[in-house]
């Protein structure tokens, strides 16, 4: 009975071709339809008509570098579900409009939600993802907080079939080279960021400065790189070097003890979450912000800023320059609005990153309703092109040819005499529509089809 | 002669085959019956396979495996890039990749044994993973990972005349067999391939080579003195693990075609370490057990939280529910390695052999009661030593 050697003799061919093909006919026995073409208008997850609730995922990270993040647009998209099926006091939905939000869930569907880690990992974020799709039945994914994770879960999204409202990506990329048909973006991207710091740094900072970048090693650091430098290039500043990072680093000290001797008088970390608090603590702690160089000030600038990073960085944060999407500190009724229902609920400010989650939450509902169906294409209509208020950012609108929001962006500078714990950054300025608009085709990339 | 039948190579075969094809059945009560997982079930399954090919048999403990896994990955998302969205060349493609990278890391990671083997390997794993992540970002796409875009060239199906107007295609089996690798389809190929990967496993286990892999684990300086030279078969061992770690890798680049660079990380070399320990070091079909196991804790039990665990207890008088939940919080949902990490040290300290030896006590303690005499063996004590009568 014993064999010799491994080779595929005749019997074993047999064997292995029985095997073959009854793993071939296998679908039939065990999936109904398997082999037959799928029917017209019924999609992935679709609700049975008497369905009480709908299911949506919330994909975001739990653990790793932006964690924070994470946790604060947890807490919005629990708020966002908790006003769409009519409890607690109804946030920015008494505010946004055109709205056709109810308060009785979704087409009259009470929305429920699950939730997933995406470890900050493009690979973890895509199985929590499909977990939910397959296992779960969720019909609209969210969440966020890298741009990475963020295109990776976006591609798989419109694989699948199941619309994906990002949630934190700055990334160019999300709805530039990398966008996608089921995917949209509220967010301001690096581009904008641009736009809107440039007459900034050139009226504090003036034209001749020479800039070294820290800049984070995947999508979104790359392309933040490319539009600061796109920048302030414009404004005759001069880039000594770029050096990209590892994602959660932890020390950045190797990186930052050569600036000091670079020549360079501006430092611009292309870093968010945790890597961000450390790079900046560490930044000043080796007393760059001390030193005359050039003649000048040695400045830093931390392009994308946010008040959880904000409250990590702490003091060293004071005086140093940078846009966001949000701030609670804005005085529209709706910002007004979901300040007081995200304080009420959870005893502090919303983030930028809570603001943005909540918004594409309703945002979504609202298109369900507009379209009155699930059908995604539908519902991917509805959005396309939309435009609305009173969701914090005055007026705004998803361009139909990259789904990219289109809305003022924020510069703002760390406070040097806060009021509060949550009072950290100052608007220095708001950067309307007009100013950071640029033509969808620049970054190329193709959306794809309305069905897959 | 009917313990000759039971230990016979075609019987096992139907038996595993059964068992994997009708997977979708059985795991539904265990709430598993979800395509992404059961596929996941069956590529760590190879995973699993190969490695103890190397481990179990000859001992040596890599800590490095992962990275064939990445390397097969990151060429068959390449294969689907330049070549053709058909899954067969990429998996082909990515086995043979990872088998040359697994010669030369093999190669001179095999001039040590014991600790300093295990860390040389570890050391290449690392290796590549930092050049994967940073050095390397024109071909690996570093941390955002590599992806498939409509652009590519995709020449051989060009040349077949597919054109690509909406969309990125979906990989698939020869354009007509199986169209989309999405699904219930993805799982079972990858069952087919698990099963033809056990079928070799098999085959090695039970032939003269594995006969001398095996003599390298119980006393390799005898060996050398009965004037065997072994370094070839510790290499052809170790390649052949690194196949099988290519082919899971390519498999999974097939269903999902994504390849990031923390598939190579050290984590995941010591998961499939931990997957085969868990599942028994050395038997047939210990480590797919293990793999299964694993993967099952890292989807299920980290998708639980409070209010399942609600329903869970519902049966339960109100006091003792929330009692029940409180306790059993803290192990599921973030904490499902906490869970794992105790199951893996009970099996450790009280069954050494892994849940196989588990399965065997088992086995032994009915046929003692039915008085079955003790020494016969079942099918069950075969496959679990794999023994090579």
């Amino acid at each position: 009975m014993s064999k010799k050697t491994p080779t595929l003799d005749r019997r074993g061919f047999l064997k292995a071709s029985v095997a073959t093909s009854m793993a071939a006919a296998a679908p039939m026995f065990f999936i109904q339809n398997s082999y037959a073409g799928s029917h017209a208008k019924t999609f992935r997850n679709m609700p049975k008509a008497d369905a009480k609730s709908v299911t949506l995922g919330f994909n975001v990270p739990q653990t790793g570098a932006y964690a924070d993040e994470g946790a604060d647009e947890l807490r919005a998209f629990k708020l966002a579900v908790k006003h769409l099926n009519g409890e607690g006091d109804g946030g920015m939905m008494n505010t946004f409009k055109p709205s056709a939000l109810k308060g009785n869930g979704v087409l009259g569907k009470k929305v429920e939600f699950v939730t997933g880690d995406t470890q900050t990992k493009s690979d973890a974020a895509r199985n929590s993802a499909k977990r939910m799709i397959e296992k779960d039945g969720v019909l609209m994914i969210s969440g966020g907080s890298s741009s990475g994770v963020a295109i990776a879960v976006q591609g798989l999204c419109q694989e699948m079939g199941t619309i994906f409202m990002a949630g934190l990506t700055h990334s160019n990329d999300t709805t530039g080279k990398d966008k996608r048909r089921y995917g949209f973006r509220h967010f301001f991207n690096a581009k904008m960021t641009g736009s809107a710091l440039g007459p900034v740094l050139k009226e504090e900072m003036g034209t001749e400065r020479k800039a070294y970048h820290l800049t984070s090693d995947y999508t979104w650091g790359w392309t933040q790189e490319e539009s600061i430098k796109e920048t302030t290039e414009g404004l005759g500043w001069k880039t000594v070097k770029t050096v990209k990072t590892p994602v959660g680093a932890g020390d950045f000290s190797q990186y930052i003890t050569p600036i000091l001797n670079s020549g360079a008088d501006t430092l611009i970390l292309n870093h968010y979450g945790k890597d961000m608090i450390n790079s900046l603590t560490q930044s000043v702690q080796f007393g760059l912000r001390d030193k005359q160089v050039n003649g000048k000030n040695f400045e830093i600038i931390v392009p994308l800023y946010s008040r959880l990073m904000a409250q990590g960085a702490g003091k060293n944060l004071q005086g140093i320059l940078g846009t966001t999407n949000w701030n609670w500190a804005l005085t529209d009724d709706g910002s007004k609005a979901f300040v007081k229902s995200f304080g009420k609920e959870y005893g502090n400010p919303p983030s930028q990153a809570a603001h943005t989650c909540y918004v594409q939450t309703l945002l979504y509902a609202n298109a369900c309703e507009v379209a009155g169906t699930f059908y995604p294409p539908e519902v991917i209509k509805a959005l396309e092109g939309f435009k609305f208020d009173g969701m914090g950012n005055g007026a705004t609108e998803y361009r139909a040819e990259d789904h990219q929001c289109f809305k003022d962006v924020l510069v703002v500078r760390g406070n040097d005499k806060p009021t509060s714990q949550f009072d950290l950054l100052k608007i220095v300025k708001q950067v309307p529509r007009s100013a950071v608009e640029y033509e969808a085709k620049i970054f190329g990339g193709e959306l794809g089809p309305y069905k897959v | 002669m009917i313990k000759k039948i039971l230990s016979s190579n075609p019987l096992i075969m139907l038996i595993f085959s059964a068992v994997v094809l009708s997977a979708p059945i059985w795991l539904t009560p265990l709430g598993a019956n979800y395509p992404d997982l059961l596929q996941k079930f069956a590529i760590f399954g190879i995973f699993a396979i190969g490695y103890n090919i190397l481990f179990g048999l000859t001992g040596y403990l890599s800590f490095g495996h992962a990275t064939f896994l990445g390397i097969g990955s990151y060429t068959a998302v390449w294969s689907f890039k330049l070549l053709t969205m058909n899954i067969l060349p990429a998996i082909i493609l990515a086995m043979i990749v990872s088998g040359v990278f697994a010669l030369v890391i093999g190669y001179l990671s095999l001039r040590r044994s014991g600790i300093y083997f295990s860390i040389l390997t570890l050391a290449f794993a690392q290796m590549a993973y930092s050049l994967a992540y940073s050095v390397f970002t024109p071909i690996t796409n570093g941390e955002t990972g590599l992806q498939l875009s409509q652009q590519d060239p995709r020449v051989l199906d060009a040349m077949a005349g597919i054109a690509v107007t909406d969309g990125i295609p979906s990989t698939n089996l020869f354009g007509t067999l199986i169209k989309s690798m999405d699904g219930y389809f993805g799982f079972y190929v990858a069952a087919v391939m698990l099963i033809i990967a056990f079928y070799i496993s098999l085959k090695i286990f039970r032939s003269p080579f594995g006969m001398k892999l095996r003599a390298i684990k119980s006393n390799q300086t005898r060996m050398k003195y009965t004037g065997f030279n072994t370094r070839p078969y510790l290499l052809t061992a170790f390649v052949i693990s690194g196949m099988y770690a290519g082919l899971a890798g390519g498999l999974l680049a097939s269903i999902d075609p994504l390849a990031g660079a923390e598939r190579m990380q050290w984590t995941a070399s010591g998961e499939v370490v931990l997957m085969t320990i868990l599942g028994g070091v050395g038997t047939l079909i210990g480590p797919m057990l293990g793999a299964t196991i694993i993967k099952y804790f890292e989807n299920i039990f980290s998708a639980l939280n409070d209010s399942e665990l609600h329903n869970i207890f519902d049966f339960l008088p109100a006091g003792m529910q929330e009692f029940m939940v409180t306790v059993v919080s803290p192990f599921v949902g973030e904490g499902w390695h906490l869970t794992l990490g105790l199951v893996f040290m009970i099996v450790v300290i009280f069954l050494p052999g892994g849940i196989m030896q588990g399965l065997n006590n088992l086995f032994g303690f009915i046929k003692r009661l039915f008085g079955l005499g003790g020494s016969s063996s079942s099918a069950a004590d075969t496959v679990s030593k794999g023994e090579a009568s």
